[in-house]
């Protein structure tokens, strides 16, 4: 979400999802909307079917929704930068950007026009793989069209250019008027029910609940009174994919991990398992005894969604309530009871009896969240931040009046290749996401009979003429390497993936993929680079 | 909606005596509903356009002979609507004779039962068993088929042929997945395979098992559901992906047994994918943690009290701070945990740490 602070001011979907349907234009990228998010696929699907919306689909993947879209933009992986600054270049050279709108709520313009004026279709063609035709089909279309929304997910984030690919959207949203009106907007899906609130409420290492930096006096100021403390750093902490080097550089001593499982998530995952056995003291409180459980040395059995009350944030911004339909399973408790109980045997005095009292603080140190309360919840089923005060009805669509930071920041941006690309020993590229039956690690979706009847293993999706290639067959078992690990797996033949590439989930603890994937990060947010990294498969 | 709405004209006519006006292009039931008549319905579902499969809201038209569908018959201008009459009602009760012929009639295993729109109807025209004698139907032999996905079974006996699980699968999904095969008694739903390779459409997403109204397409791997009246429904947020469905967890005896929603309820407006509908069964897996876990000398992990392995864990944690720093102390917090606890936990960590060394898996 760095690259969306960056320009506008705030980082969040900046439109809602009911309004994705009513656009002139849907551009997708870099999300399978179809697997991962279904109901918003459904959206574009009807949209799209009732002859009002086109659809424009970049992926290097034929991804279902590629069967509904009017133009399909099949780019190699790892070039992002240079397919939107091709789109910006033909739409500022056949006049078709929105002039009133730059003048009045961007700046960087100039700059930002110098540097796409290489980007021809033909030069971006040569890079992405893109038909030059085709681009320009496209970038007419957006053009010409009055409301455009542009929806991405991790396929643009999880790069070492994520923040660049992010301001290279919000540059080209900008540019066709596109921010701040209704059925428009940049629009990261979240890939996970509460991604959008742990940002919000500050499990982030630079700021405070509500994005008030660490670092800022006032921002500090506010926090050591409402928590009645002196003990509050003004230094920004570093980020998960900093602390597993910092384990190993003995920085990191003592660690506690709440209902994630970076074992099997994060990037070049035997460096974390090596890491979290090493580490001093490892406490970890989980519905279920993950990978990561079972390296701790103390493990809090915490209770599931449906055992507890709170609220979560969706994609769109919107807080919704969680209502306790079960009594905690077993001797669990749920996840705030057990922090506050630590917090007190350290020392603290945290008190609350509730998650609505809890919430109340929230309201009192989150300027956003200040008008929502659980009776409006009740009341009006979901409240859109920002919502500043009480009578507020919340803020479906952002960036209407202007942006936070004033002006629009129009960024010129420069293409770079992915770190790892595919070379003689290493041929092939491997990207990765999820599907539609499974969820992240599995440890709940793997546990649910039908979900894992869908699909009881995983798979690496491979092009027919590379299957011919190596010499393989659908379900023959594989070696798959990179330079950072190897796993064995099935593979299915399927023309879903190109030439050259090769795709896999990361559900399956037996085939763990990001052994394979590389740590290297985005300089800005930090994301690894999931979406891209050599890899060679080898008969088993 | 900031999209302009034009200004349709309005119609008027009249029901059962009372002149009601609605906008063009409304049709009977929208009017007579407006005006605040029941006319009764069985295919028509609140999320799906009328399908007029199964003749229950006929009524009549002054000037037309044969009784008209009102739930897919527009409003005309001075029309004459009789919603309630001897022969409509004569009607109306052969329609669900007809469909209760074929029907089982043994409703007390049937997880509908009190809460079933066909039951319902039988009870309101008054239909017992032997009004079915008259039409000496043979109850005909389904052979047992895979449906279009594994994780649902059809039950082709129980189904009225109402078409809600064919019309949401088209109109809401925009699959098309099954389809209405063979005529009369032998009818039944039938996956619709896709040329090539003999693969279902299908996404397993359960549309068609929560429009049905009679229970004939099922969770093959369902556990038993409670019934209706012992069945809370506790209103939730799905804990899946950042669409952030409503739904309705299905308790009974303090167990999750389903998952249901409500028309037009949240951003999903009823709607779910297969792991909202599905990704419940989790909950109560015997996996679950259910004491805390301590290593113990021989390096394995072993059942503890929350008093030993909290106060293990809070001395530990300060033994650190004070040994090497707050910013030696690290804490993972979730995007799979509520707001609440998220606060809640980076608190902990700045406040009691003393270090903003906190983050989430956002970037995963």
């Amino acid at each position: 979400m760095a690259g969306l602070a960056t320009v506008f001011g705030s980082g969040a979907m900046t439109n809602s999802i009911e309004e994705i349907e009513h656009a002139d234009v849907i551009l997708i990228t870099g999300t399978n909307t179809t697997e991962n998010h279904p109901i918003i696929a459904q959206g574009i699907k009807r949209a799209v079917e009732r002859g009002t919306t086109r659809l424009i689909v970049v992926d290097p993947r034929r991804i279902d929704l590629v069967d509904q879209a009017n133009y399909w933009l099949r780019q190699r992986p790892g070039t992002d930068v240079a397919w939107i600054n091709g789109l910006m270049h033909w739409i500022i050279k056949n006049d078709l950007h929105d002039k009133d709108y730059i003048a009045q709520r961007c700046e960087g313009f100039d700059e930002l026009a110098a540097e796409v004026e290489k980007y021809t279709p033909e030069y971006v063609e040569g890079i992405t793989g893109i038909p030059a035709k085709d681009l320009k089909a496209a970038a007419e279309v957006i053009g010409r069209a009055d409301r455009t929304t542009f929806l991405y997910a991790m396929g643009i984030t999880q790069h070492t250019t994520g923040t660049n690919n992010v301001k290279s959207m919000a540059n080209l949203a900008m540019i066709t008027g596109n921010v701040g009106r209704y059925a428009t907007g940049v629009n990261p899906l979240r890939g996970q029910n509460n991604v959008q609130g742990a940002c919000d409420l500050g499990a982030l290492p630079n700021v405070f609940p509500g994005y008030q930096p660490v670092s800022d006096p006032k921002a500090l100021k506010k926090f050591r009174e409402v928590w009645d403390t002196e003990s509050l750093s003004d230094k920004p902490g570093i980020t998960m994919t900093q602390m597993i080097p910092g384990i190993g550089e003995g920085k990191i001593k003592g660690m506690f991990i709440m209902g994630e499982n970076p074992v099997l998530s994060d990037p070049n995952a035997s460096h974390v398992e090596e890491a979290l056995e090493k580490i001093d003291f490892l406490v970890v409180q989980d519905i279920f005894l993950s990978e990561t459980a079972q390296l701790a040395d103390v493990v809090l059995p915490a209770a599931s969604w449906a055992e507890k009350d709170g609220t979560f944030t969706n994609s769109e911004r919107r807080v919704q309530r969680v209502r306790a339909a079960i009594d905690p399973v077993g001797g669990s408790f749920a996840d705030w009871r057990i922090i506050q109980r630590i917090a007190q045997l350290m020392g603290a005095n945290i008190n609350f009896s509730t998650p609505e009292q809890i919430f109340n603080e929230i309201r009192r140190t989150t300027p956003s969240y200040a008008g929502i309360n659980y009776g409006r919840i009740e009341r009006e089923g979901g409240i859109q931040w920002p919502c500043p005060d009480i009578d507020h009805p919340g803020t479906p669509y952002l960036h209407k009046d202007g942006f936070k930071r004033g002006k629009g920041l129009l960024t010129a941006i420069a293409y770079k290749p992915p770190v790892e690309l595919p070379d003689k020993d290493y041929p092939l590229l491997l990207t990765t996401g999820r599907m539609q039956f499974h969820y992240h690690t599995g440890t709940m979706t793997r546990r649910c009979k039908s979900l894992s009847t869908l699909a009881s293993g995983p798979a690496l999706d491979i092009n027919p003429e590379d299957a011919a290639t190596f010499g393989l067959l659908e379900g023959d078992s594989v070696r798959l390497s990179s330079r950072r690990g190897s796993i064995e797996i099935k593979v299915h033949i399927t023309k879903s993936v190109d030439r050259g590439v090769v795709f896999s989930t990361f559900h399956f603890s037996e085939a763990p993929i990001n052994r394979l994937t590389n740590d290297a990060l985005d300089p800005i947010a930090k994301i690894p680079e999931y979406k891209v990294c050599a890899v060679h498969v080898q008969k088993i | 909606m900031e999209k302009e709405s034009t200004i349709k004209k309005e119609i008027n006519l009249v029901i059962d005596g009372h002149t009601v006006t609605v906008p063009d292009g409304s049709t009977i039931l929208e009017a007579a509903r407006q005006a605040g008549i029941r006319v009764p319905t069985l295919c028509l579902h609140p999320a799906l356009s009328p399908i007029g499969a199964c003749r229950i809201c006929v009524v009549e038209i002054d000037g037309i002979d044969r009784p008209t569908t009102a739930c897919d018959t527009d409003v005309l201008e001075g029309m004459k609507v009789t919603t309630r009459s001897e022969r409509l009602f004569n009607l109306r009760r052969e329609v669900i004779k007809m469909i209760l012929a074929h029907h089982p009639l043994n409703c007390a295993p049937c997880p509908k039962n009190g809460d079933c729109e066909l039951q319902d109807l039988a009870y309101e025209y008054d239909l017992a068993a032997t009004d079915f004698n008259e039409y000496r139907i043979e109850t005909e032999q389904f052979p047992w088929k895979p449906f279009s996905t594994p994780i649902l079974d059809y039950h082709p006996q129980r189904c009225i042929l109402c078409g809600r699980c064919v019309k949401v699968c088209t109109e809401i999904r925009g699959l098309g997945a099954i389809t209405m095969e063979g005529s009369g008694a032998k009818a039944m739903i039938h996956p619709v395979m896709a040329d090539e390779e003999a693969t279902s459409r299908c996404i397993s997403c359960g549309e068609c098992m929560r429009v049905c109204p009679v229970n004939a397409i099922v969770e093959t791997m369902g556990g038993v559901r409670g019934k209706p009246w012992e069945t809370k429904k506790v209103l939730t947020t799905c804990a899946y992906c950042g669409v952030g469905c409503q739904l309705d967890l299905n308790v009974v005896n303090n167990r999750v047994v389903g998952i249901t929603t409500r028309d037009g309820i949240g951003v999903n407006k009823g709607r779910l994918c297969s792991k909202g509908r599905f990704g419940y069964t989790f909950i109560h897996s015997e996996d679950r943690l259910t004491k805390p876990l301590i290593r113990n000398r021989e390096g394995k992990l072993e059942e503890t009290t929350w008093t030993f392995a909290l106060t293990h864990v809070a001395r530990e944690f300060k033994r650190i701070k004070k040994e090497h720093g707050s910013d030696s102390l690290a804490g993972l917090s979730s995007a799979r945990c509520t707001n609440e606890e998220n606060y809640l936990f980076q608190r902990l960590i700045r406040q009691v740490f003393g270090t903003n060394n906190v983050d989430h898996c956002a970037r995963l």
